[in-house]
């Protein structure tokens, strides 16, 4: 029995692999817990889609993951905000047109003949596939984003909650939103290598969502969001091993089951307790 | 209750003059005063030719058709917008009190959090609130009679209760000028008059309340009215104030007379919308 968890531990890939999703799965279920109450969903999954031009074009030239696809973001972000200004459309129907457009370029790139082999890693990760530099990367740029998050922690809680009395707050709200926005883009940065620019939404927004179904406050929340991303990204690199399934598929799955439990849990605690009014 | 309020505009001729109304030598103690001020949105005025002079204590109603310049005024006084032309001084800190229906009732905050929100316009950024500012939103749940509902989710309270909150904040500010708007609406009887008694001992602690309404006959009750249709139509004492041709022109005659009662009642608007200014 004992077997079943030590044995993949012998394993210096399935190691690294396990270290690398909880580091993942420490910021991403913090900062997905912003994602999830000021809505940005949906614009998260838009940058992880909209950076994947960035990423093959770097995979093709031999550069670092990160600087491409630092650089997709950028580029997907100006785009996303011109055509927006524009084409005089809603936000979400620039966004959906122009990430769309993107990922269908990266798509082109990436299945051109004289792609070298291991471009559909940046489409569904490669967790076991990272290096100890990986690792160490991810962990510096987490520890920026938690301190980050925890520095503006009551801010964030403020303007959530209420956008419109920015002034009499004295927080702005726009400066707030754009720096949630790059902590969210850096946490994708360094997410994706491991989760694949499909995968990656995943872990930002179930871990969180999961938390809000059973939480009430937000310290609990964050703890219960990260401890849902980790323990997700543990069964399912545990899962991969003996199931010699994909490992970022595995993670998502553990991911929505705990979502359901979580769900269901929820739902049964507010019939027990009728919300007044 | 007795006004500690004196109002004037500073040209006696303007019209927004209330006749009689004795102006106040000085203005070391005054909260705010405007002089010919006219503000809106990228360059084009929303409300214009706005005097008058806001002084400590007083009950003030803000009378006005939707679009008539109630919001754009509440965020020149908190400094959101700056003025066109004209001039605006504010000596008094500011809180904007929203509608609760503007609030997040599924956030995951308590009472004594939202409470809370109001230190953080008091602190510099990076600095987080302590134990006494916990203890200051303490006092303020304690001053709009929620103390025992502090630990509560700030989505379980009534609309009532959740309004209370909402200024319960503001007073963590610290705020003397407090600007409510539409607290009434959606209220039941018991609640508003719960609202009136706050806004009365608010009044008798120095504290100025101005109130964005659309009834009428609430704002008789009040200390002053301010009559704004995009321009100011009229400031004063209520009873001096509101005669058929003011509310006229404050609300383009959608006047009607009910029979047998003494004074005008005015047709509401059947559809808030609150969007826009």
């Amino acid at each position: 029995m004992l077997d079943i968890l030590s044995e993949p531990l012998a394993n210096g890939t399935t190691i690294r692999a396990l270290a690398e999703i909880t580091v993942l799965g420490i910021v991403s279920g913090a900062i997905g817990c912003w994602i999830v109450l000021y809505e940005l969903s949906y614009s998260a999954e838009s940058l992880a889609h909209g950076l994947f031009p960035g990423l093959v074009i770097a995979a093709l030239v031999g550069a670092p993951l990160l600087l491409g696809g630092a650089i997709g973001v950028l580029v997907a972000a100006a785009l996303v905000v011109t055509a927006t200004r524009l084409a005089d459309e809603s936000a979400d129907t620039a966004i959906a047109v122009v990430i769309t457009a993107l990922f269908g370029a990266g798509v082109l790139l990436a299945l051109s003949p004289s792609s070298p082999p291991g471009i559909k890693e940046l489409l569904f990760g490669d967790l076991l596939g990272v290096t100890f530099t990986d690792i160490a990367v991810a962990a510096g740029v987490g520890a920026a984003v938690l301190a980050a998050l925890w520095v503006l922690h009551d801010r964030l809680l403020a303007v959530g909650f209420d956008q419109s009395s920015q002034q009499s707050l004295g927080v702005s709200v726009t400066t707030l939103n754009l720096v949630l926005m790059v902590l969210v883009a850096v946490t994708i940065l360094v997410a994706v290598q491991g989760l694949g620019t499909l995968l990656v939404a995943a872990i930002l927004v179930g871990p969180a969502a999961a938390a809000r179904q059973v939480t009430r406050r937000i310290g609990p929340m964050m703890l219960v969001s990260v401890a849902v991303a980790v323990a997700s990204g543990v069964a399912g690199i545990y899962a991969s091993y003996h199931l010699r399934t994909a490992a970022g598929a595995s993670v998502v799955v553990a991911m929505l089951a705990f979502y359901l439990l979580a769900a269901l849990t929820g739902s049964l605690q507010h019939r027990r307790v009728p919300a007044r009014q | 209750m007795a006004s500690k309020a004196a109002i004037s505009a500073d040209r006696p001729s303007s019209p927004g003059t209330a006749p009689g109304h004795k102006p106040v030598a000085g203005s070391g103690d005054r909260f705010a005063a405007a002089q010919d001020l006219a503000v809106g949105y990228d360059g084009t005025p929303a409300l214009s030719q706005v005097d008058f002079e806001i002084l400590p204590g007083a009950r003030i109603g803000l009378l006005g058709p939707n679009g008539g310049g109630k919001t754009t005024l509440f965020r020149a006084l908190t400094g959101e917008l700056r003025p066109i032309s004209g001039k605006l001084e504010v000596e008094a800190t500011c809180a904007t009190v929203p509608q609760t229906d503007r609030t997040r009732l599924d956030y995951p905050v308590t009472c004594l959090d939202v409470a809370t929100m109001g230190a953080l316009a008091r602190l510099a950024w990076w600095r987080k609130p302590g134990r006494k500012d916990r203890a200051m939103a303490m006092e303020s749940l304690a001053m709009v009679g929620l103390s025992e509902r502090a630990r509560d989710s700030f989505g379980e309270l009534s609309g009532g209760q959740r309004q209370r909150v909402l200024i319960a904040r503001a007073l963590t500010a610290d705020a003397q000028l407090l600007l409510l708007d539409e607290p009434y609406t959606g209220l039941d009887s018991a609640s508003a008059s719960l609202l009136d008694r706050l806004i009365g001992d608010l009044a008798s602690q120095g504290r100025t309340v101005m109130i964005a309404t659309h009834d009428v006959d609430q704002a008789r009750a009040w200390d002053l009215v301010l009559c704004l249709n995009r321009t100011q139509i009229a400031f004063g004492p209520p009873e001096a104030t509101l005669d058929r041709g003011v509310l006229e022109a404050t609300y383009g005659g959608s006047i009607v007379e009910i029979p047998g009662q003494p004074g005008y009642g005015v047709l509401p608007p059947h559809h808030h919308s609150h969007g826009g200014h």
